[in-house]
C-alpha cells in the first residue's frame, strides 16, 4: 500500500475556498497519488480553486442546516468510506471545525489522530508528522504504525497555497446521514466580532498586547500603533482570558497563527502558548520590562523598559513622520 | 429546584511554570515528578459548581485518568467542591493516545453515576491534542459542542455560545451531552480551607482500564525521533533609555513598512 488517495477536509464561504483548505490541498498533492477535497457544506464556486489546488475530485456535505460540522461531516466521510473510497491519508486544519470532525472520526474509524502538526512526509507506506513542541524549540516527528486511514491535523500557515494543479474537481455528493443520539446540536444564531482594518491572520504587521500593558485600557496603545503601522491588533491568552479583548484577538496555540512581517509584542513575557502563534512571523520586536523574559529570546529587536513610556514615544513619533 | 449532575474530565500535569522534559527512553513528555490540575480544567469544574448550584440540587463528579496513582490535582479540585472522583489509574496507560484516553474516561463515566452533563477542557496544558471531548460524545454516542465560553442550561437542553473564527455561535444541544470549555469561561474559585480539609476525606475510586473494559491499551503511533527546531537569529536587546522607541523606528524603516 502506498499512500495513493488523500483527503483534505475542505471548506467554504460562500464561493471561497478557504485559506487553510488551499494550503493542504498543496501539499496533499506534492505527496502524490489522487487529491480529494472533502467539503463541510456547499462547495459551491469554490470547486473551482479546489481543483487548481490539487483536487481530482470534491465531495461535498451539501447545507448543514444548522449542525454543527463534528458529528454531521464524520458520519458522512464514514458513508463514502462505507461505499468503497478509503483514503489512506486524511487531513484536517486545525481549526475548530476540522478539529471536531476529526475526533468524531477518529472513533468511528478507530484510528488514532496526531494534531498540531505543520509537516508530513511520505516514504512508501509510512506517514510521518512532524510537531513543534516546548513552543517550538523542538520538533517531534511521528510516525503512523496502525492500518491507514491516517488521520492528522495542520495548523494554519504550515504551507504555501499554490494553485496551477489544472485537477478535475469532480463534484460529487456525501451527503449526511441520520445522526440519532449524536446529532443534537444546532446553531441558532451566529454572531460576528471582526475588528475594522486587515485580518490579524493576514496582516503584514501585528501589533499584541498583554498582561504587561496592566490594564484593559492601556489596550487603546496597542490598537493605535496597529492602525498607525495599517496592521492588525493581536493579544495574548492572559488578557483574552482576563476579558480584555475578544477571543477573536488571542494570538497562539488556541488562537490565530501569524506570519506577518513584523509582530510587535508590547508587554508579552513569551509563554509557549503564544510562541507558537508567532514565532513565524519575519521579524520580531518585543517591548518588556523583564530582561528574562523568553519573548527576547525570539526577538530580532528587544527593548527592554516599560512599555508605558516605548508605546506611548513610538507612536508619537510615527505620528510626528505622517 | 431541579436536578443536575455533571461530570467534569480534570487532568494532572506536570506544572507547566517548570521547563517541560521529554523522558529520553520514549521520547515522552516525562510526568514523573509532582502533578497539579490542569488550569484549563479548573474552568470546567468551576462552572460545573455553578450549574449546580443554579439547578439547586446534583453534584458535580471528577474522572480523570493518569499513569500512576496521583490525586493532588483531584484533591484541588474535590476542594473546589466537587463531590467525588473515578481515577483511572494504571501503568499500562502511560503516554496513551487521546483515542484511548476518550475510551477510557468514557469507561470512566459509567462508573461515575447518573448524569446530564460532561464538561472538559477544550485541550489540556501538556499535550494539547485537543481531541478527547469530541472522542468521548462519539463513544457514549451523545451530542457535542466545542469551545463553549457560556453555559447555561434550560430543561433538557443546554444552550452554549460557542467561539468561531469569526466570533461565536449560539448552539442550542439536548442532554445529556459533551460540553467543552474554553479557558476564561468563568473565573474559577480558590479552594476555601474548609474545602480543603473536605476533600481530603471525599471519595476517590481508583480503576484499571481493565476495570472497565477497555482492554487493548496500545494505539497506533510512535515518536520516531526529536529534533531542536533551527533557532532564530540572535537579535539586539537593548535597555530603554528613553530614547529606544527611535531603535524602533529605525527598524521599521529598514523593512519600509513606514
Amino acid at each position: 500500500m502506498a499512500v495513493n488517495n488523500i483527503w483534505v477536509f475542505s471548506q467554504a464561504n460562500g464561493d471561497e475556498a478557504t485559506t487553510a483548505s488551499l494550503e493542504l490541498l498543496t501539499k496533499a498533492r506534492s505527496l502524490g497519488g489522487t487529491v480529494t477535497a472533502f467539503v463541510a457544506g456547499v462547495a459551491g464556486g469554490a470547486v473551482a480553486a479546489l481543483a487548481d489546488h490539487g483536487a481530482a475530485k470534491v465531495y461535498e456535505t451539501g447545507d448543514l442546516a444548522g449542525a454543527l460540522p463534528g458529528a454531521a461531516v464524520s458520519a458522512a466521510m464514514q458513508a463514502v468510506i462505507d461505499g468503497g473510497d478509503v483514503p489512506d491519508l486524511i487531513m484536517f486544519p486545525q481549526n475548530y471545525e476540522g478539529r471536531d470532525v476529526l475526533s468524531r472520526l477518529s472513533v468511528k474509524l478507530d484510528r488514532t489522530v496526531l494534531t498540531n502538526s505543520t509537516d508530513i512526509t511520505v516514504d512508501g507506506d509510512s506517514v510521518t508528522v512532524q510537531t513543534p513542541i516546548f513552543g517550538g524549540s523542538k520538533l517531534v516527528n511521528s510516525t503512523f504504525t496502525g492500518e491507514a486511514p491516517f488521520l492528522a491535523a495542520f495548523r494554519p500557515k504550515s504551507f504555501e497555497a499554490a494553485g496551477g494543479a489544472g485537477a478535475a474537481g469532480e463534484l460529487a455528493s456525501a451527503p449526511v446521514p441520520d445522526l440519532g443520539s449524536t446529532g443534537g446540536a444546532t446553531v441558532t444564531a451566529v454572531h460576528v466580532e471582526e475588528t475594522s482594518g486587515p485580518k490579524l491572520d493576514e496582516a503584514a504587521v501585528v501589533v499584541s498586547g498583554g498582561r504587561g500593558l496592566g490594564e484593559a485600557d492601556k489596550f487603546d496603545m496597542v490598537e493605535t500603533l496597529a492602525k498607525l503601522l495599517k496592521g492588525a491588533p493581536g493579544a495574548s491568552r492572559a488578557i483574552v482570558d482576563a476579558g480584555w479583548v475578544p477571543y477573536s484577538y488571542q494570538v497562539g496555540q488556541t488562537g490565530k497563527v501569524v506570519k506577518p512581517t513584523v509582530y510587535i509584542a508590547a508587554g508579552i513575557s513569551g509563554a509557549t502558548q503564544h510562541m507558537v502563534g508567532m514565532k513565524g512571523a519575519k521579524n520580531i520586536i518585543a517591548i518588556n520590562k523583564d530582561k528574562e523574559a523568553p519573548i527576547f529570546g525570539v526577538a530580532d529587536l528587544g527593548i527592554v523598559g516599560d512599555v508605558h513610556k516605548v508605546m506611548p514615544a513610538l507612536i508619537a513619533a510615527l505620528e510626528a513622520r505622517g | 429546584m431541579s436536578l443536575m449532575n455533571v461530570i467534569v474530565c480534570v487532568k494532572q500535569i506536570p506544572d507547566p511554570a517548570l521547563p517541560g522534559e521529554l523522558d529520553p527512553s520514549t521520547n515522552t513528555l516525562k510526568r514523573d515528578g509532582k502533578l497539579i490540575l490542569d488550569e484549563s480544567d479548573s474552568y470546567g469544574v468551576e462552572m460545573a459548581l455553578q450549574l449546580v448550584n443554579t439547578a439547586g440540587e446534583g453534584s458535580v463528579t471528577l474522572v480523570s485518568m493518569a499513569p500512576n496513582d496521583e490525586v493532588s490535582g483531584l484533591r484541588t479540585a474535590l476542594a473546589m467542591g466537587a463531590e467525588k472522583a473515578v481515577l483511572v489509574s494504571d501503568p499500562a496507560l502511560a503516554g496513551a493516545d487521546a483515542l484511548t484516553t476518550a475510551k477510557v474516561l468514557a469507561g470512566a463515566v459509567g462508573k461515575a453515576g447518573d448524569y446530564d452533563l460532561i464538561i472538559a477542557g477544550t485541550e489540556s496544558s501538556d499535550g494539547y491534542t485537543g481531541t478527547v471531548p469530541e472522542q468521548m460524545a462519539e463513544v457514549l454516542g451523545l451530542p457535542s459542542v466545542g469551545f463553549a465560553k457560556t453555559i447555561a442550561v434550560d430543561g433538557s437542553t443546554v444552550k452554549v455560545d460557542r467561539q468561531t473564527e469569526a466570533g461565536y455561535d449560539e448552539v442550542s444541544c439536548s442532554l445529556p451531552a459533551v460540553v467543552s470549555v474554553t479557558a476564561g469561561v468563568v473565573e474559577p474559585r480558590y479552594p476555601s480551607f474548609k474545602g480543603i480539609m473536605a476533600a481530603k476525606s471525599k471519595p476517590v475510586e481508583t480503576v484499571t482500564a481493565a476495570d472497565l473494559g477497555v482492554e487493548s491499551v496500545s494505539w497506533a503511533q510512535s515518536i520516531s525521533s526529536v529534533e531542536d527546531a533551527p533557532a532564530r537569529e540572535a537579535g539586539e536587546i537593548i535597555e530603554d533609555d528613553g530614547e529606544t522607541f527611535n531603535k524602533i523606528v529605525d527598524f521599521l524603516d529598514n523593512l519600509k513598512v513606514i
